[in-house]
């Protein structure tokens, strides 16, 4: 079948969720969020390489515009706790 | 200048629209880290108002939807089946409301329980919580519209398959509204555990 | 595509002829061709920067005496909010991207137009609706928005005017900006000529895509931040409230986070066109064109890092002011490094001040002024003494207004004959620089004065030991005005009773100057192959 492989990454997705539900109901503590973080991560990933075609994709732009955008929103969002953390 | 991707452009210009809208929600993101670490045990307590069930069921929903987003694309871009295309758009959309419909009853049942902006019973609880909610109805609520703006969009790309507007060699709106439509899938695979898997 | 069509229709004649669909004003309004969408903005621009100044006029006439009764003070908090709010977003911020980035861009890079001539009449009915939203606020609910254009919480969320009409409109306007920046990020990288490879593409042009960048990537902030006083408003949902848990600063966070490198929107495009305008009056190549191409992405990156000098006094904690603080400082860096560049291109070339380079002169003094007078700002000690001052007031003004503003009319002095085919009196112009030069610092280096002996911003009345140099602004102020009066009265008239231009009257080398005044529809017969820089002087003769 043509939609082989987008089925597999779909079977991915749906395995790295039941994952991260499960690590949801175990205890990580503090380290929780970046488990789950990290899961979704790895699910975006998948969608942008492969639903998205960014894996195939020539141009050198399009390929950096995401991590472009996570490290834009990681900068805002860090140098405002450089505030919310010290008052 | 290109050769045969001549939709390049078009492409360019969606993705530059779709790292707006990152950012878009990305303020909203940058509000709920510095609640959620100021309120740690608010946030976990607050997120056992949620059903996990209805957050995974959605979550599997959209993930669905994203697979047949691109089979729709991969239909009329690879395999030139038109047809194919509009059964997959259809299913697409189908999902989209299914999610809203999931949704809706979510919402509902927090109604009923006083768990909106405002309500008297919500007003009592600690602020932490206060604030979750705050933040769980604006950015839903911010996502929902943005899977109704996106069932608009695959809808119309519909009709233009259809008619025969879009086609193999002219496929760069179809492939735009499918770029559109994982965004907001992917936007959810991060909501869904910054509001219901809160261990 | 649309545009093509257009072309079919008149091939040969001036972009302005339009022998096609739909004659006249019609014809303007439901063009795609970027020149046409350029000249649609020039004339919103101008007309929206006509009503704030005269919205400042009714301000500083307020402030002849602290007893004045002029304006009550709940009309003067709505005229300088709207003041703001109409010189931010519908002046400063659009301004040379939409009209000059519109004009120029395609024929700057050897194109035929922008990469989405559609979108971009859709950003022109988005801005204008943003701004119709925006000025009818004031007709509606108990009264003009009165929160100043920062709308601040709690405030904003509280007030009784009409807060809502006027965020939505903020709001318009800023998925404005997006779309323009978005199309010339996709314009540059897709639709240059051939042999046009990064580095030959004149510095103006850099100027509008390091601009573009931050327009696609800062703007959603604010769009999301409008929504979010709505949703106070009208949901309550908490996130600045502080009985809810919420917290105001962050209001602000959101806020300055798009409106710090907002100003950098308002100034790239501007240096970038003065990084145009030296070479060619000087006769000389530009010093360092790497360099000043580099500084323009270190400022638009850079700059989008030093947001919380606007809040040394809010609350913030110290840590994150003394990082703001020195992020500030370094981004001063790349715009100084600018300033000595363009200094160092006049060194051993033949310079004429011509009208343009007199504006591109006064800008050099007056971004300096403004630039000096940020590192006082920038500085957490002296900010604590002239915050909400009108030092703060000055300083803005010297780096916008002087900056931006002085730009926009060098580009204007500029390209005038290019995109009208007319020329206008040097003589005149050269009178209305110096008047106004002369206003500008009567008006705003007093205002430095006031703000240092400790004038807050924003009070429609004051003690009386500033009386005097209040007056002293008010009337440097009119003769400011003035000067602006007979700049764009000189320029309205030659268009329409100026002498035929040629195609180059100032010896450019960059494209526009290659192809006739006003240019074709489809700006370039042939597309131009390129095969050296933007500024090569001497010209061979």
């Amino acid at each position: 079948m043509a939609y082989a492989r987008y089925v597999y990454i779909w079977v991915a997705l749906i395995v790295l969720t039941a994952i991260t539900v499960t690590t949801a109901s175990l205890n990580f503590g503090r380290a929780g969020i970046l488990v789950v973080l990290a899961i979704a991560a790895i699910k975006s990933t998948l969608v942008l390489l492969y639903f998205m075609h960014l894996s195939s994709e020539k141009r050198l732009l399009l390929k950096l515009l995401v991590p472009i955008a996570i490290c834009t929103l990681a900068i805002f969002i860090g140098l405002t706790f450089t505030d919310v953390m010290y008052r | 200048m290109e050769n045969r991707d001549h939709g390049v452009g078009a492409r360019v210009g969606m993705w530059l629209f779709l790292l707006s809208e990152i950012l878009l929600f990305g303020g909203l993101f940058l509000l709920y880290s510095v609640y959620r670490a100021k309120h740690p045990g608010d946030f976990h307590a607050a997120s056992t108002e949620l059903s996990r069930f209805d957050g995974t069921l959605n979550t599997a929903i959209l993930l669905t939807s994203s697979l047949t987003a691109v089979a729709a694309v991969f239909s009329l871009q690879e395999l030139n089946k038109p047809k194919r295309t509009i059964f997959f758009l259809g299913a697409t959309i189908a999902f989209g409301l299914a999610f809203l419909v999931v949704k809706a009853f979510e919402w509902t049942a927090k109604f009923e329980h006083g768990l909106y902006p405002n309500a008297a019973v919500l007003m009592k609880r600690p602020p932490g919580e206060i604030l979750y909610f705050g933040l769980y109805f604006t950015m839903t609520g911010l996502h929902a519209l943005h899977v109704i703006i996106g069932m608009t969009v695959l809808s119309v790309i519909l009709a233009f398959v259809a008619r025969g507007k879009a086609t193999q060699e002219r496929s760069a709106a179809l492939e735009n509204a499918g770029l559109y439509w994982h965004l907001v899938d992917v936007i959810w695979i991060f909501l869904f555990p910054l509001f219901y898997l809160i261990s | 595509m649309a545009s093509h069509a257009e072309a079919a229709h008149h091939a040969e004649g001036p972009w302005y002829l339009d022998n096609g669909k739909r004659p006249g004003i019609r014809g303007f309004l439901t063009s795609t061709n970027h020149k046409r969408i350029g000249i649609l903005y020039l004339v919103a621009v101008l007309s929206f920067f006509t009503v704030a100044v005269i919205l400042g006029v009714l301000m500083r006439i307020q402030m002849l005496s602290p007893d004045s009764k002029f304006l009550s003070g709940q009309m003067y908090n709505s005229i300088f909010t709207l003041h703001g709010i109409i010189m931010v977003f519908l002046v400063v911020i659009p301004g040379i991207p939409t009209i000059f980035g519109n004009f120029f861009l395609p024929i700057l890079i050897g194109g035929e137009d922008m990469a989405f001539p559609r979108l971009n009449l859709f950003s022109w009915y988005l801005y204008m609706t943003g701004a119709a939203v925006v000025l009818g606020s004031i007709l509606f609910a108990k009264g003009a928005v009165d929160t100043g254009w920062t709308f601040y919480v709690p405030y904003s969320i509280h007030t009784t005017v009409d807060v809502p009409l006027a965020v939505f409109g903020v709001f318009l306007l800023g998925m404005s900006s997006i779309l323009t920046g978005l199309n010339i990020v996709t314009t540059t990288h897709m639709l240059r000529a051939p042999g046009m490879t990064f580095f030959r593409m004149p510095l103006s042009v850099w100027g509008l895509y390091s601009t573009a960048w931050v327009q696609v990537l800062a703007t959603p902030v604010i769009g999301i931040t409008m929504v979010l006083i709505l949703l106070e408003r009208i949901f309550g949902i908490g996130v600045f409230d502080p009985s809810k848990g919420g917290d105001p600063l962050l209001y602000q966070h959101l806020f300055w986070i798009y409106s710090h490198p907002a100003v950098y929107i308002m100034i790239l495009p501007a240096m970038g066109i003065i990084s145009d305008l030296f070479p060619v009056f000087s006769r000389k190549n530009i010093f360092g064109y790497k360099t000043i191409a580099f500084s323009s992405l270190a400022i638009a990156s850079v700059g989008s890092l030093v947001w919380g000098h606007h809040m040394y006094v809010s609350g913030q904690s110290d840590t994150a002011s003394i990082v703001f603080s020195l992020l500030t400082f370094l981004v001063a860096i790349p715009s100084a490094i600018k300033v000595f560049n363009w200094i160092a291109t006049m060194y051993k070339g033949s310079v004429k001040v011509d009208p343009p380079f007199l504006y591109a002169l006064g800008f050099i003094a007056l971004f300096s002024i403004g630039g000096l007078t940020g590192l006082v700002l920038g500085a957490l000690s002296t900010d604590v003494h002239t915050h909400d001052t009108y030092f703060v007031v000055g300083h803005f003004h010297y780096i916008i207004f002087g900056g931006m503003g002085f730009g926009l009319f060098a580009a204007l002095h500029y390209w005038f004959p290019k995109m009208f085919g007319k020329t206008y009196n040097y003589r005149t112009a050269t009178v209305a620089f110096i008047v106004l030069f002369v206003g500008f610092n009567l008006f705003y280096m007093t205002l430095l004065i006031l703000g240092w002996a400790g004038m807050p911003r924003r009070y429609y009345s004051y003690l009386p030991q500033f009386t005097d140099l209040q007056v002293i602004a008010t009337v440097g102020s009119w003769i400011m005005v003035a000067g602006l009066a007979v700049m764009f009265g000189n320029l309205l008239y030659a268009l329409f009773r100026g002498k035929k231009a040629e195609a180059d009257p100032w010896g450019g080398s960059t494209l526009e100057w290659q192809i006739p005044s006003p240019p074709h529809f489809e700006n370039f017969e042939k597309v131009p192959v390129i095969t050296h820089g933007p500024y090569v002087f001497p010209k061979k003769e």
